[in-house]
């Protein structure tokens, strides 16, 4: 019965998850990546493992709306309307991840795995919480900082230069041209122009001490 | 339901995302593939606390660890195809291949 339970989240997961790829619309690729992430979700259930199933379920949702944004943002075709392909060296993908499954099964059939030690505690979630905060505090912690970092680094890759960035003629109404690679150059050229003008400046008001020596 | 049936299924899903993060050309594709293949990784590391070492906690956390490293991969990345927009247009891996010899 529990084997049942299994295999329907396992095939909608692994269908779901190679349909993703297959798929004309990327809208309809982020909802079959979420159904995928969802029912990979609802295998951890079967493991006991509540808290985790629910927060990886919930987080993935999360992360398919968040992608959904990013995907009108940077497609060509987010709503499949142009049905267009998008693919490259793909006999080279195929084989490549038809070796790796096929070498990841192997390994989990053929491997001899250890018997099982102990067995499941009454309350999972009590005991993952209590190592977060016990013995595995320091795990915790790091990855609190490597959160933190990334929050700190992608800001500063993502953010659009400014007054302290190479943009300065941006600032000062100069900028011309679509998009940022034409405005990055815009701005460049407003520079230049000030540094010109401020050379003209110099020069012309050095003139009349030249004539005058 | 046996180890040997989530360990399955944990090499389909990271097989899948291997063909996504190889195949598709747009960076929001590629970054789908990699989540795929990070899920897989999940799915494994729950299953070996479950059937392997379920009175030890270590599996747990590994599995929040795999989730939090989720989250660094797409928030950097997104920060990266951010960047390469605005400095020149780039939303396909193959106008990023500057690096490529």
């Amino acid at each position: 019965m529990q084997t049942a339970l299994f295999c329907v989240p396992a095939v909608v997961a692994v269908a779901s998850g190679a349909a993703v790829f297959t798929v004309d619309s990327m809208a309809r690729a982020t909802y079959a990546l979420a159904l995928s992430f969802v029912a990979a979700g609802t295998s951890l259930l079967l493991l006991d493992l509540a808290y985790l199933g629910v927060v990886t379920i919930l987080m993935m949702v999360m992360e398919m709306a968040i992608m959904a944004v990013f995907m009108v943002m940077f497609m060509m075709n987010p709503a499949g309307l142009m049905p267009m392909s998008m693919l490259h060296n793909k006999r080279g993908a195929a084989v490549i991840s038809g070796g790796v499954f096929l070498a990841l099964g192997a390994v989990a059939l053929l491997v001899p795995w250890p018997e099982r030690r102990g067995t499941t505690p009454a309350d999972p979630t009590r005991a993952a919480g209590e190592a977060i905060m016990g013995s595995k505090m320091l795990v915790m912690t790091g990855v609190g900082a490597v959160l933190f970092t990334t929050i700190v680094s992608a800001l500063v890759l993502a953010v659009s230069r400014g007054r302290y960035g190479d943009d300065e003629g941006a600032q000062d109404g100069h900028r011309e041209g679509r998009g940022p690679h034409g405005g990055h150059g815009g701005g460049q050229d407003a520079h230049a122009g000030h540094t010109d003008h401020a050379g003209h400046g110099t020069h012309a008001a050095s003139s009349p001490q030249e004539d005058a020596a | 339901m046996t180890l040997e049936l989530f360990l399955l299924l944990a090499s389909a899903l990271f097989a899948v995302g291997v063909y996504g993060a190889l195949s598709q050309q747009s960076v929001v594709m590629v970054m789908m593939g990699l989540e795929l293949m990070v899920n897989g990784v999940i799915v494994a590391a729950a299953a070996f606390w479950y059937f392997l070492a379920p009175a030890a906690p270590d599996g747990q956390v590994l599995v929040l660890v795999v989730i939090a490293a989720m989250t660094v991969d797409m928030a950097m990345g997104f920060a990266v195809v951010t960047l390469l927009f605005r400095a020149r247009d780039a939303d396909m891996t193959d106008m990023a291949a500057e690096l490529k010899r």
